[in-house]
């Protein structure tokens, strides 16, 4: 399918194929959209709500991740609507679990405090939900931290759709959701788990890390999923 | 022209972000240029006196000690900074917030106690301790906070910036310049 489309992108026009989505052709476009559980590379889930955007004549907001363009759309990226949208998902992120930068791996490279840093979340308006969490150690190389959780289920469809193991998946619902490996197996039993690893590097936070490594040290390669991805696609 | 009055205290923290505030080189010396510090933990003052017009507030609100110097601090300055994270989020002292406070002393106190033949068992104490609160909690769940400055310790310059704004009547834009941990 190679049916060229214009679109609107904050007023400037922009060719794209018909089936890319406004995240896709906003980022092939160098314009940012922030998101947290989009990842190049994985099929889109609209998730997290940070790529929520504006289009001409539809009045709710769309998730740009999972929203195909079509002839003439007219899409606004930002806005102060918009802004303060994001500010407030962000915050519930960090309200809903027991996010403690000062003493995650993570921090320094994690993309939800980027981000908040980055939308000046200097403090969160609304009360925290302080939830008493498992973290999951019997993996004997990586471990996983529900307080850091996001739901973003990066690391389960990374490890369905490019591993092909699909270990992780969701259970429960709303706010009682957690993240499983083998129907609520721990981690070190699962036996599907080929300890690749990749579930790891595409968290984007310090839910999932490496063992070993102290405050600010577990640093991870974003690129390994569109990397394998794309190599696929070329044979 | 009177010099403006600086109050700061530590509450369910480390200290840390009191030792960053320090930690601004001579930049401390054109706070003081503009400012008294009345009140704080290098200072004599016995009570949080009234007519402060900077509080800096370091660590969250864990005690009922805690809660009250909060109050205090308060009602008695006009402009009120969250200094840090224990202070803007919870923080450390927020991870104790999942187990119930009676739970967290048995297990500190008297679980947590190495017997010694001949000793008094052990006891949760009481006395000259203020009671934990049932969560620690940042500071603007307890008090009207003005200025958030996160960061675990916030950095010297940061501080130094906050200040400088607030001593020449302005309110300090961090913007994206400061973050968690």
């Amino acid at each position: 399918m190679t049916e060229k489309v214009k679109v609107r992108i904050d007023g400037e026009v922009i060719a794209a194929t018909a089936g890319q989505t406004i995240l896709e052709v906003a980022r092939a476009n160098g314009k940012y959209i922030p998101a947290l559980c989009y990842m190049e590379g994985l099929s889109a889930v609209g998730a997290c709500r940070l790529c929520m955007v504006q289009v001409a004549g539809v009045a709710r907001l769309l998730p740009a991740c999972t929203t195909p363009v079509q002839e003439g759309l007219a899409i606004d990226t930002t806005s102060a609507q918009l802004e303060s949208y994001r500010k407030i998902a962000l915050e519930l992120l960090l309200a809903e679990r027991n996010h403690v930068c000062a003493v995650c791996v993570s921090s320094g490279h994690c993309e939800l405090q980027t981000l908040a840093q980055e939308h000046g979340v200097t403090y969160v308006r609304y009360p925290y939900n302080y939830p008493r969490l498992t973290v999951d150690t019997t993996h004997p190389r990586y471990v996983l931290d529900h307080n850091r959780c996001i739901l973003c289920s990066r690391c389960v469809r990374t490890c369905a759709e490019i591993e092909g193991a699909h270990v992780w998946d969701m259970a429960g619902r709303g706010i009682d959701t957690r993240l499983v490996s083998e129907l609520k197996r721990p981690w070190g039993e699962a036996t599907s788990c080929t300890s690749c690893g990749k579930c790891v590097q595409a968290c984007p936070t310090g839910a999932m890390a490496e063992k070993g490594w102290a405050v600010e040290e577990m640093t991870k390669q974003r690129t390994v999923v569109s990397r394998l991805t794309s190599m696929r696609e070329g044979q | 022209m009177d010099k403006l009055k600086i109050g700061t205290c530590w509450l369910d923290g480390c200290s840390g972000c009191h030792m960053s505030l320090l930690d601004m080189d001579e930049g401390i010396v054109a706070v003081l240029r503009k400012a008294d510090i009345v009140f704080g933990p290098l200072v004599d003052a016995q009570e949080w006196p009234e007519g402060v017009d900077v509080a800096v507030i370091e660590g969250a609100v864990s005690s009922q000690d805690d809660l009250k110097l909060a109050q205090t601090a308060r009602a008695r300055s006009k402009v009120v900074v969250a200094l840090g994270d224990c202070a803007v989020t919870g923080n450390v002292p927020s991870m104790r917030n999942g187990i119930p406070v009676r739970t967290l002393l048995k297990r500190v106190y008297i679980e947590g106690a190495t017997e010694r033949p001949g000793s008094e068992p052990p006891v949760v104490p009481t006395d000259g301790v203020p009671g934990l609160l049932k969560h620690a909690e940042p500071l603007h769940s307890a008090i009207k906070v003005d200025v958030h400055v996160p960061g675990c310790p916030p950095r010297p310059n940061a501080i130094l910036f906050v200040l400088s704004e607030l001593l020449e009547g302005r309110m300090p834009d961090l913007g994206s310049k400061m973050r968690f941990g």
